[in-house]
């Protein structure tokens, strides 16, 4: 019987070669005349581990890393096809504490399975989700996510359920279910990981999405800078259709539902939900006055459910086990639980699934290890690159989203990105207001013009010009971008810029104790 | 080099049938676009009014739409297009000195090409690679942990293959 080996085929796994690991793993074998089955899995998420080499075992699957292609030839001569002691050996893959101490509901395939096998994907509890959805009306479907407690995991939070009972009451002769993959925010990685690593979970969410409120099609909306994703899900796609869960009548439950996924093109304002329907109509993505409301006049003008890659992923479990399930998960109004994603000057980064709740100490220091340099932690940005940086004396406050709200933070998609004392949050704070110059689709004043005469204000601080003047015009000017942005670009760039100014104002040439 | 030359006769039936291969999709514009990078390296200006007749859009618009999204570009790029991740996560190891060494190791700012024609440099927002930073990508591969000797060793196995 030939061994089933596993060799992650995630792009960070890629990224640090898992590719010449694979290669090497079969010609070794070949060599050797050893049978092995080589299994491309997604990533179970400990990127330091990364190329993370998996041998199934009676034991179970053992875990090796990070292996390069020069280390095979000495796996092999250690006896890891038959789970052999090595230096690289880490055990059991599920004893190794970092995944052990994790609450995987969303991403509980991830790493586990092939990722384009369907065979693969039912036998680990996949599509129960959808054939349970078959048997309810669209009502209940919606009755199920809304009793769950999920909340928009893109960012905004707003309740999926409500979203999804506005386009159920809308009637229309065409509706649609939009995913929204552009994962742009720098230090998040776990919508990617999804659809490299259990791309069939999406697909299954969009369905259920699509037979609970009447939509008969959907589209992936991709981000161009995620290549292997939209490969494989092309592939999963294909392969979903063949075998009957998506097409004119799904698995013979006479509901239709066809999905495409469209690639966008290197423009971080189309994660804005109307910016993207914009896009995907083949137009500039420039952002639309609400309302209407998506949900009523979406893509092409008709009722559009437009939700997350870990909103929609998270559905097909409500949907198998219960609302009340995934609901007795989190704290508050934060229900169940979220992919946290542990990214930049981090020792263990990687994805942490775990319940609302747990504190930022809990996860830069228990699973991250602290920072990747030894040096301390000064800040950490949390929400992508318009959410605040928070600073390690609000590290105890629990990840909840009314929480962060209340200390002018935003826990959005879940990234995570840690910085050391080496930070200059000027520089920092300077970035902000320039990706936002960069970026904005430049519709309203406060955002076009606004970033730019940021990244001059900054300048002038740091230069000390008038310092104390200037600053005042930035917290000005902060003020008006808040208050008179279209979207959240403008309307969210100076969560950074002022958490950067009013947690570390000795960056900007402020005395500490003056500006308090 | 066909792709530098897309004026020629063959290659305006080339982009003809792109083109029509992709017109009736519902919201075309940004599929075809994408068609006509992947076949030519580039959106070349010759492309502009054949797709706005395809569309019955105005010229204007497409133009618009092209310039509007970084991916696109109306020139042809070097062999090989090397993005450098610019984004906060790249910033907490190293990727502020990573990029003033790219520009400065290639040569040329972003945007430009070397010399050579071997790489076109360009500015990325994010890559997803973020727990494993500095990254790049080189054509669709992604690069982590990316030290300024591994850009130099990958820059070199990059000219090295076409003067194989």
């Amino acid at each position: 019987m030939s061994t089933r080996i596993y060799v992650p085929i995630d792009s960070t796994a890629l990224s640090l070669g898992a590719e010449k690991v694979a290669k090497a793993i079969a010609a070794e074998a070949a060599k050797r005349g050893i049978a092995i089955e080589l299994v491309r899995n997604g990533s179970r998420g400990a990127f330091w581990l990364e190329p993370l080499v998996e041998v199934q075992t009676p034991a179970g699957r053992m875990a090796y890393g990070p292996v390069q292609p020069k280390d095979v030839a000495a796996l092999f001569d250690a006896g890891f096809v038959n789970g052999g002691q090595h230096a690289l050996s880490l055990g059991l893959t599920d004893d190794i504490a970092y995944l052990k101490n994790q609450e995987r509901l969303t991403s509980a395939r991830i790493g586990i399975t092939d990722p384009l096998s369907l065979d693969d994907y039912i036998a680990h509890g996949g599509y129960e989700g959808l054939v349970a959805a078959f048997a309810m009306s669209g009502a209940d479907i919606v009755k199920e996510v809304t009793d769950s407690g999920l909340r928009g995991r893109g960012g905004a939070a707003f309740p999926t359920g409500i979203k999804w009972n506005t386009v159920l009451g809308a009637s229309a002769d065409q509706k649609y279910i939009v995913c929204n993959a552009d994962e742009g925010d720098s230090g998040t990685f776990s919508d990617r990981m999804i659809m490299e690593g259990d791309p069939y979970v999406l697909i299954e969410g969009m369905t259920i999405a699509g037979i609970a409120v009447g939509a008969t099609r959907g589209y992936i909306y991709l981000r161009s800078e995620y290549p292997h994703a939209f490969a494989t899900l092309k592939e999963a796609i294909r392969r979903a259709r063949a075998a009957g869960w998506l097409g004119q009548d799904v698995r013979g439950s006479a509901k239709a539902f066809e999905l495409e996924v469209r690639l966008g093109a290197g423009a971080y304002i189309c994660g804005e939900e109307t910016s993207l329907l914009e896009s995907l109509e083949g137009k500039r993505g420039i952002v639309r006055f609400k309302p209407p409301l998506p949900a009523l006049q979406g893509l092409f003008g008709k009722p559009t459910v437009i939700n997350n890659v870990i909103s929609l992923a998270s559905v097909p479990i409500i949907l198998a086990r219960g609302g009340a399930y995934y609901r007795n998960y989190g704290m508050g109004r934060s229900r169940g639980t979220l992919p946290f994603q542990l990214a930049g000057n981090i020792k263990r980064g990687g994805l942490v699934e775990k319940a609302f709740g747990l504190t930022m100490n809990e996860l830069i220091h228990d699973f991250g290890g602290g920072t990747l340099s030894g040096r301390p932690v000064r800040a950490v940005q949390v929400g992508g690159p318009l959410g605040a940086y928070v600073p390690a004396s609000q590290f105890d406050m629990p990840l909840d989203y009314e929480e962060y709200a209340k200390n002018g933070a935003m826990i959005g998609h879940g990234g995570i990105v840690v910085f050391d004392d080496t930070v200059d949050m000027a520089h920092m704070a300077r970035y902000a207001m320039e990706f936002c110059a960069v970026e904005s689709c430049g519709k309203c004043t406060p955002c076009r013009i606004g970033s730019t005469r940021g990244v001059e204000v900054i300048d002038r601080i740091v230069a000390n010009e008038q310092r104390g003047k200037n600053i005042a015009l930035l917290q000005s000017l902060c003020d008006t971008m808040l208050n008179g942005s279209l979207c959240a670009l403008g309307g969210m760039a100076p969560y950074p810029v002022l958490s950067a100014l009013n947690h570390f104002p000795e960056d900007f040439g402020v005395d500490k104790t003056e500006a308090a | 080099m066909s792709s530098h030359h897309p004026a020629s006769a063959a290659d305006g039936l080339r982009l003809q049938s792109v083109v029509d291969a992709h017109a009736s999709l519902p919201g075309a514009l940004l599929p075809m676009l994408h068609a006509i990078q992947d076949e030519f390296g580039h959106v070349p200006d010759q492309a502009v009014p054949v797709i706005a007749r395809s569309l019955n859009l105005s010229r204007a618009e497409v133009h618009g739409v092209i310039t509007f999204y970084h991916h696109f570009r109306s020139h042809a790029p070097g062999r090989h297009v090397v993005q450098v991740c610019r984004a906060e996560a790249c910033q907490a190891v190293g990727a502020v000195a990573l990029e003033a060494h790219a520009k400065k190791c290639l040569g040329i700012d972003f945007h430009e090409t070397t010399a050579d024609g071997a790489v076109t440099l360009e500015a990325v927002y994010c890559l997803g690679n973020c727990a494993v930073g500095p990254s790049l990508r080189i054509d669709d591969d992604i690069v982590g942990r990316v030290t300024p000797a591994r850009f130099d060793e990958i820059i070199a196995e990059l000219r090295a293959e076409v003067t194989a």
